[in-house]
């Protein structure tokens, strides 16, 4: 499987849509998450703030200044050394009355908040932390500070958001993973029932797509088809059976008819007269012989692979004798005919299958070109593979037309005078794919080019 | 000619055998593989026409134990099988030529004419003479009378097949496998040409035409009478 296609396999973009959807949802949880968790910290922070001041100030209107500073005293003596409360008091000058702070914080109250960096002194080393304070007016013009250190909600934060971003990072890795892993297998599957209709459209019908027994929906993809290809095999075994079957049963009849009439044709008391008669019914049963056995050849070929018959033979040397038997006839009708042989390749074929396919091919060509036509032969090597090209200058054939003329006894009607039977392309056709060969038809400019393309390594 | 048919359908095996006596041969039938085999071991026959399908014995067995006997008589084989695989299988069995049902019993009896033919002339010749024809198979030289004929090299082969089988049809089916060296059905008059071609060369400016058609059959060098 190359990876071009894979990328532009749907299911791989399905894969993708979900990872990104599921991203999506894991992203808006998070969040979530974050923002509430967080959130509630924060909450949890001011309202101990609110309820320290409250005690604070209550405190104050019962005992007085005095009172206050006490209690204050006593707190903050109680959370050293690592507390992470902030309390002040100042007077109205902002002269320091009591407190764990030296000076109020440079910063601009907002709705009673203020937000500022503390110098925190734990045992052994000084560093900034962020606190969150709130001021208090008291009754005399007293100003008092109560906070926290909120150095643990902000680690506690980073902490939160460090854990959702690798979730995130898992989660996109685990998702293209799993999809890659899911796609690669659809893939695969569909990828083999590719492989395999491609093989049953180049002739092997007995090839079948492979299942791997789970009983999945591609397994059961896979047994219909194979039902449905069973059934267009049997279908088409017999339409063939039956063609055959005709060919053969009414092939006896015939001989025997033929045999009857030559021997009254040699009977030494035959009236002369008749004797051309004799021999035109005995020249009709040939032809009905020789279509019977065009068809019966042709069902032979197409019934099944003969590899064995097969062996290397030049291509070229088969080429030059069928237009070597040719050349009178085309010079009979005062045609050109020209061969040419760039190259010199050898091809797995069956030598007179081939010498068959490419005489029919020839024939043709000689009877469809005008007198002083060119016919041409060209035996080629390019990077598809050996071939060996007939073009004729004849009227050639329609685009329309071309797929049907390797029809069984299709004929055009512009060439339903002349003699033939209708079988020759369907012979070339059946050789052909015998030889796992390209049939392509070109124009000519003017007239028709049928080019057989044969694998490489004669395959 | 002594020949021996082994043929279980009756009526080709009357007529050819018809054929053949007509022609002046004598032909001995066998209707089965194994009375056949019998036949064609204890007989001396010239030829011996087996068709493939026989009950009893199949045809080929029947070729194969007559040739593991050390019996070189000719044998053709007759079948419905027309295709090359089978005429291959017939061939490797020890069968000296094949001919597919249906067939012309002109292209038979010059099939089998020929093989005898074969049989007898274990020598190679290299001096061919039909009437005042000359042929030089070595040198590759032809001539008529006084005058040198010069032919292609295809045309040269057409020619000495031909004059090999002096007073025999051969026919078309015969000289593509014979002078073409393939096996395939010719659909149309192709082998006529190249033979006009031959005529024009070897016939035309002479009074006593040599080359002659055969209706139905094929053509003939021969002698004039």
């Amino acid at each position: 499987m190359n990876p071009n296609s894979f990328l532009r396999s749907s299911t791989f973009r399905l894969a993708l849509l979900y990872v990104a959807l599921f991203t999506a949802s894991v992203l808006l949880l998070f969040s979530f998450i974050y923002w509430s968790s967080v959130r509630y910290m924060a909450d949890q922070t001011d309202a101990a703030i609110k309820t320290e001041i409250n005690t604070l100030a209550e405190r104050y209107e019962a005992r007085g200044l005095a009172g206050l500073r006490r209690l204050i005293s006593a707190r903050v003596e109680r959370q050293r050394p690592t507390g992470t409360s902030v309390y002040l008091l100042t007077d109205a000058g902002g002269q320091v009355i009591v407190g764990n702070i030296d000076r109020w914080p440079r910063v601009q109250a907002q709705n009673g908040w203020l937000d500022f960096n503390l110098e925190a002194r734990s045992l052994d080393d000084v560093s900034v932390h962020p606190a969150r304070a709130r001021q208090f007016r008291l009754a005399g013009g007293f100003r008092l500070l109560v906070g926290q250190d909120i150095q643990e909600l902000k680690v506690a934060r980073l902490r939160v958001i460090t854990a959702l971003g690798w979730g995130i990072g898992l989660t996109l890795l685990l998702g293209l993973a799993g999809g890659f892993f899911i796609s690669r297998r659809m893939l695969n599957r569909i990828d083999s029932i590719n492989e395999t209709s491609q093989r049953i459209m180049q002739g092997e019908l007995s090839h079948r797509v492979p299942t791997d027994g789970s009983g999945d929906e591609f397994d059961q993809l896979a047994n219909n088809l194979n039902r449905m290809l069973d059934q267009i095999e049997s279908l088409m075994e017999s339409i063939r059976q039956v063609s055959d079957n005709i060919a053969h049963d009414l092939k006896t009849p015939l001989s025997r008819l033929r045999q009857r009439l030559e021997a009254l044709h040699d009977q030494p008391t035959q009236n002369n007269a008749q004797l051309p008669a004799l021999d035109q019914a005995i020249s009709e049963a040939d032809q009905l012989l020789g279509t019977f056995n065009a068809l019966l050849r042709i069902a032979r070929i197409e019934s099944g692979p003969q590899q064995a018959s097969l062996c290397e033979i030049r291509l070229d040397a088969v080429a030059a004798d069928v237009v070597e038997l040719y050349e009178p006839l085309a010079e009979e009708k005062h045609q050109r005919l020209v061969f040419r042989a760039a190259a010199q390749p050898v091809v797995l074929a069956d030598r007179d299958m081939l010498f068959q396919a490419l005489a029919n091919l020839l024939d043709n060509a000689v009877k469809y070109t005008p007198l002083g036509g060119i016919i041409e032969v060209v035996v080629a090597q390019s990077d598809d593979g050996p071939s060996v090209a007939v073009g004729d200058s004849g009227p050639g054939v329609a685009n329309a037309n071309r797929e049907k003329i390797f029809r069984r006894f299709y004929r055009l009607d512009s060439s339903r005078s002349s003699a033939g039977n209708g079988l020759g392309l369907s012979l070339v056709n059946a050789v052909a794919r015998l030889h796992r060969a390209r049939i392509d038809l070109d124009d000519n400019d003017p007239g028709l080019r049928v080019t057989l393309t044969f694998a490489t390594n004669g395959a | 000619m002594h020949i021996l048919l082994i043929e279980d359908d009756p009526d080709t095996a009357r007529h050819v055998s018809n054929g053949l006596k007509e022609a002046g041969h004598v032909v001995d039938i066998a209707d089965n593989g194994s009375d056949g085999l019998a036949l064609a071991s204890n007989e001396a026959y010239d030829v011996l026409v087996i068709d493939r399908m026989l009950p009893a014995m199949d045809g080929l067995s029947v070729v194969s134990q007559l040739r593991d006997a050390d019996n070189p008589v000719p044998v053709l084989i007759l079948s419905a099988l027309g295709d090359v695989d089978d005429r291959i299988a017939g061939l490797k069995a020890g069968g000296d030529d094949y001919l597919a049902k249906p067939f012309a019993f002109g292209e038979l009896q010059a099939r089998i004419e020929a093989l005898a033919r074969r049989a007898s002339q274990r020598t190679t010749v290299t001096q061919l003479k039909v009437a005042e024809l000359e042929m030089d198979v070595l040198a590759r030289r032809v001539r008529r009378g006084d005058s040198v004929i010069n032919l292609q090299p295809r045309e040269f082969r057409l020619l000495e097949y031909l004059m090999r089988h002096n007073g025999q049809v051969v026919t078309r089916t015969m000289l593509l496998e014979n002078v073409w060296d393939y096996h395939f059905d010719p659909q149309t008059n192709v082998i006529d040409v190249h033979i006009s071609r031959l005529r024009s060369k070897i016939d035309r400016d002479f009074p006593v035409q040599l080359l002659h058609t055969v209706r139905g059959a094929g053509y003939i060098l021969r002698e004039p009478e």
